[in-house]
């Protein structure tokens, strides 16, 4: 029944409009489905891991290291490295748990995507439409996670402010690549890769400990993880220290999420309109 | 309830044994090289917070086995409609329940135990008794949230009560930092945990340092919880599988 009315919803402001307001109305259907469910405390309760992560292993374990210095002879409180890895982890977790767990299921359970293309919508705009709100629940999550830090006062406000798009570059690449990859899941078990993916990240991804502090073999793969390349740049930002490599940071985050978008929206042509 | 594992063991051994083992070895040695550095722990990282995550673990498996797959068989594949129609009383299924919750948290923990024998994280013979300890600790939750499930008719709660109570158990009751640190009403919240009193029982026995109470109040106090919640279970047992 939500889904007839979401459908009619859809289709109604599609018929009056072009690509942008057919993909927002894609985004649209979202904001109407969080009223109606326990969706939105879900969503709610997505921020606070992140965050109890930052006062246990940033600031409880960051109290039994007296002096943080970094390989390259930086001094930092412990508490002020772990925060922006936490960030980063927000906004990766943000995006994927819309565009892998929640689209697959939209995708392939409730057909909702089904019903979508049967109006003027073209797979493409499903897709973008879906990043978008992806995004919309990435930033409320990087917003909220720099206020606090800068209440924390690990950040200040002046570096929040790149720090933030940082984060959604963040959540757009994590969004880009998920949705291509939940487009090839056959079962929720295949979605298992993806946990075991992000468990890894979360833990290793030059979050808690830098990647200097890894055996070279490990060094390698642990430097190319897509978190470990969003962290070096929101930490960068967030910590006041702007550095060349970030570039390679910003170009590898676009890409992934360029790719993934692309994509996912062959996939989802070859699925939704066979 | 075994014959049903042979199918999905793989996803299992992965959360319930490669996870912890790769926190315990990332944390171990990354951050604990920093920590071992400032030493203020007297032993090392790795060692301090192997036996607090062989206790989470088996806090995180108690709680979740004692959710969905109960809930399951209540409502979703009616497993225990079908055991009821045999002479089983509730009671008797309650009890192959919590058995099967013992051993189901008593392999990833007896797993875990030699990963740190292998890694020298055990400084003292009195080890194993890890093991008895993270049994009474699957008790001490598993009757609770057993007799949660068995009053409910929804799975809605379950993720959030992951999220908001058993995540912040296993983050601040003294698995990665002494309690100690933490402000006074957080630090409360940890000593009513049982994950807290499991975890000081488990790094007593690995390492040797005297806990926090004597270790009879830390058994008693997990024996109150597994007691009640066992007692609690019953009731709800009978009344939603009973006619």
């Amino acid at each position: 029944m939500v889904t007839t009315y979401v459908a009619t919803r859809v289709a109604r402001s599609a018929q009056r409009a072009g690509p942008v307001a057919r993909t927002a109305a894609v985004t649209g259907r979202n904001l109407v489905a969080i009223r109606h469910s326990a969706y939105w405390l879900v969503v709610v309760s997505g921020f606070f891991e992140p965050v109890l992560y930052l006062f246990s292993i940033g600031i409880g374990v960051g109290g039994l290291i007296p002096s943080f210095t970094l390989p390259d002879g930086t001094v930092l409180s412990y508490r002020e490295f772990v925060a922006p890895g936490m960030l980063a982890v927000s906004a990766m977790q943000g995006a994927l748990a819309e565009v892998a767990f929640n689209f697959f299921g939209r995708l392939k359970w409730i057909k909702l995507y089904d019903a979508m293309v049967a109006t003027p919508l073209r797979p493409f705009e499903v897709a973008v439409g879906e990043l978008g709100w992806a995004l919309i629940r990435g930033s409320v999550y990087s917003v909220a996670f720099l206020a606090l830090m800068v209440a924390l006062g690990l950040t200040t406000v002046a570096w929040a402010v790149p720090a933030l798009f940082a984060a959604l570059l963040t959540g757009l690449a994590f969004g880009g690549a998920g949705m291509a990859f939940s487009t090839l899941m056959r079962s929720w078990q295949d979605f298992d890769y993806l946990s075991t993916a992000m468990f890894a990240m979360f833990f290793f991804a030059g979050t808690f400990a830098p990647v200097e502090s890894f055996p070279p073999a490990l060094r390698v793969v642990v430097e190319w993880a897509p978190l470990t390349q969003a962290v070096e740049l929101i930490r960068g930002l967030t910590t006041g220290r702007p550095e060349w490599s970030m570039v390679v940071n910003v170009a590898y985050l676009g890409a992934m999420a360029a790719v993934g978008l692309f994509f996912a929206s062959r996939r989802m042509q070859k699925l939704l309109c066979p | 309830m075994l014959v049903s594992v042979r199918r999905t063991w793989r996803g299992q051994v992965l959360s319930s044994f490669v996870q912890p083992v790769l926190i315990l070895l990332g944390m171990g040695l990354t951050v604990g090289g920093f920590v071992d550095r400032g030493g203020a722990l007297g032993v090392p990282y790795l060692d301090y917070i192997a036996p607090g995550l062989l206790a989470s673990t088996v806090a995180q498996i108690a709680v979740a086995e004692s959710m969905w797959p109960v809930m399951g068989a209540f409502m979703w594949n009616r497993a225990y409609h079908g055991m009821i129609a045999s002479p089983l009383r509730p009671v008797d299924i309650l009890r192959g329940q919590s058995a099967y919750m013992l051993l189901r948290t008593a392999l990833p923990a007896a797993s875990f135990l030699l990963v740190m024998t292998a890694f020298g994280a055990v400084h003292s013979a009195w080890g194993i008794a890890v093991l008895p300890v993270g049994a009474l600790l699957t008790g001490s939750l598993s009757g609770v949230i057993l007799a949660y499930t068995a009053s409910i008719t929804s799975d809605n709660m379950f993720a959030l009560l992951f999220r908001f109570l058993v995540i912040p158990m296993t983050l601040f009751a003294g698995v990665f930092f002494p309690v100690a640190a933490l402000p006074l009403a957080v630090r409360w919240a940890a000593y009513v945990s049982p994950l807290w009193h499991a975890v000081e029982l488990c790094r007593f026995a690995t390492l040797g340092q005297p806990s926090a109470l004597p270790v009879a109040a830390h058994v008693g106090y997990l024996l109150v919880w597994a007691v009640a919640g066992y007692e609690l279970a019953r009731r709800r047992f009978i009344k939603r599988l009973g006619d």
